[in-house]
């Protein structure tokens, strides 16, 4: 499943035992995708000796400060970006 | 060690830069010149680092963290046999 610009998605909240670059404290947020980036090797198993193909695409995925951390207390439009490959992605509806 | 952003802390953010030392310089440049040669992946770099202790992690500097690491996966590569680095720092 692919993503386009501005659409609503949440990470994934399943847990991944080995290296991967999804961060703990961004899965099972919603946030939208602020950047359609390249596809990019998957470190998910070019870390381990692999060739990391299927290439995995790339997002650029923007999150509100408020939803990452509850009891955040600055401005309410403060936002995060992280990059997020497309298998940890689901869409929000 | 996976995973240590978002952890909560008090302590402040050191924003300080710092010189780098000749080491760290050269640290960088084998690993980059690894990674153009095909021994190793920034990937396998990370996983490597991630294999440290929390205690060993928190201790660490960034490029000891980078040392560690590759130590580690040139010699699960066999590129490095065991204790060879050991031996030549000890010579």
């Amino acid at each position: 499943m692919s993503f386009a610009h501005g659409e609503k998605v949440r990470i994934a909240p399943r847990p991944h035992e080995g290296h991967h670059r999804t961060p703990a404290y961004l899965k099972g947020k919603a946030g939208t995708i602020e950047r359609v980036h390249d596809r990019f090797l998957n470190p998910e198993t070019h870390a381990y000796g692999k060739d990391g193909r299927p290439e995995q695409r790339l997002y650029l995925v923007g999150f509100a400060l408020h939803d990452v951390w509850p009891g955040y207390g600055g401005p309410r439009d403060d936002r995060l970006f992280a990059d997020v490959f497309e298998h940890w992605l689901e869409p929000e509806s | 060690m996976h995973d240590r952003g978002g952890w909560p802390t008090d302590a402040p953010i050191d924003r300080a830069e710092h010189e780098l030392a000749d080491w760290e310089m050269l640290m960088d440049s084998i690993v980059g010149t690894l990674g153009a040669r095909g021994v190793m992946n920034v990937d396998e770099l990370r996983r490597g680092i991630e294999s440290m202790g929390p205690a060993d992690y928190e201790a660490a500097s960034y490029y000891e963290r980078w040392l560690f690491a590759t130590e580690k996966i040139l010699a699960e590569k066999g590129v490095l046999s065991p204790g060879e680095l050991d031996e030549q720092v000890a010579r």
